[in-house]
């Protein structure tokens, strides 16, 4: 069987599942993050580094990390195989499509890195 | 005889020619219908995420530095561009999660008839609208 190297699973069916389990995730995330700054018009540092830096926080900031690094995968993936294709980009497209991802690969990698050393050095 | 067969392979060369194509749907020459400018701008902003996400990243960072830092990052959100920046990327965001909630929901086979897709589509639009604008007021 033929499958897709750049994929995240290798399968578009977990891809599929990936994708909207990490948008929960990511969604949920966000409101709790706006939730937060909404409640505190009046924000400093103390304020911000003791939500950042609770417990509960260290692990839902990891898992958004991790969402992420997934969800934007799946996505670039997506928007590269649909667009950088023979038909718009000719005979190298194959090429373009890989440094494309390549592109995204290093880029997600240095978020990665950065915001878990970010949020685990709190 | 000898007319016949050239006349085949003309016909060969000329098949071989025409065969289908894939057809570029040209934005200037086809009307989306708004189902399909949402999803065009759901991809889109998911693209534009993807460096804005580095935006949020780093004015976290400069916050959480020490108190320095926060007051840095006070300072760097003082200068109207960066507050159009930070503006643009919650804007982008705003609008896919709401587009995305919408997915998740055809997913589901929540409204995914074609008039109930293309009313939450206006309704996405016109929530994101608001939100928008709310967003603009708190940064401002």
């Amino acid at each position: 069987m033929v499958t897709n190297v750049t994929s995240l699973t290798r399968s578009g069916l977990s891809d599929f599942v990936i994708q909207r389990v990490s948008a929960a995730v990511l969604t949920l995330y966000t409101l709790c993050v706006v939730g937060f700054f909404l409640a505190n018009p009046d924000m400093n540092h103390a304020t911000l580094k003791t939500y950042f830096a609770s417990t509960p926080m260290l692990l839902f900031n990891t898992v958004m990390v991790l969402s992420t690094a997934a969800h934007a995968w799946i996505g670039m993936w997506t928007v590269g195989t649909d667009y950088i294709r023979d038909h718009y980009f000719g005979k190298h497209h194959t090429s373009f499509r890989l440094v494309w991802q390549g592109g995204c690969m290093i880029i997600l990698f240095v978020y990665v890195v950065w915001a878990l050393q970010m949020f685990w050095s709190l | 005889m000898q007319k016949d067969h050239e006349y085949s392979e003309q016909m060969s060369t000329m098949n071989n020619k025409e065969r289908p194509v894939f057809i570029s749907v040209s934005p200037f020459t086809f009307a989306f219908p708004f189902t399909a400018l949402a999803s065009i701008a759901h991809r889109i902003t998911g693209v534009l995420l993807f460096l804005g996400i580095g935006y949020l990243l780093w004015l976290l960072s400069v916050a959480l530095e020490s108190e320095a830092g926060f007051v840095e990052a006070q300072t760097v959100l003082a200068a109207p561009f960066a507050k159009i920046v930070l503006w643009g990327v919650l804007s982008t965001l705003i609008f896919h999660i709401l587009a995305g909630v919408k997915h998740l929901l055809l997913d589901f086979h929540v409204g995914d008839t074609f008039e109930a897709a293309t009313a939450s589509a206006y309704v996405v639009v016109g929530l994101s609208v608001i939100l928008i604008i709310a967003t603009g007021v708190w940064i401002w």
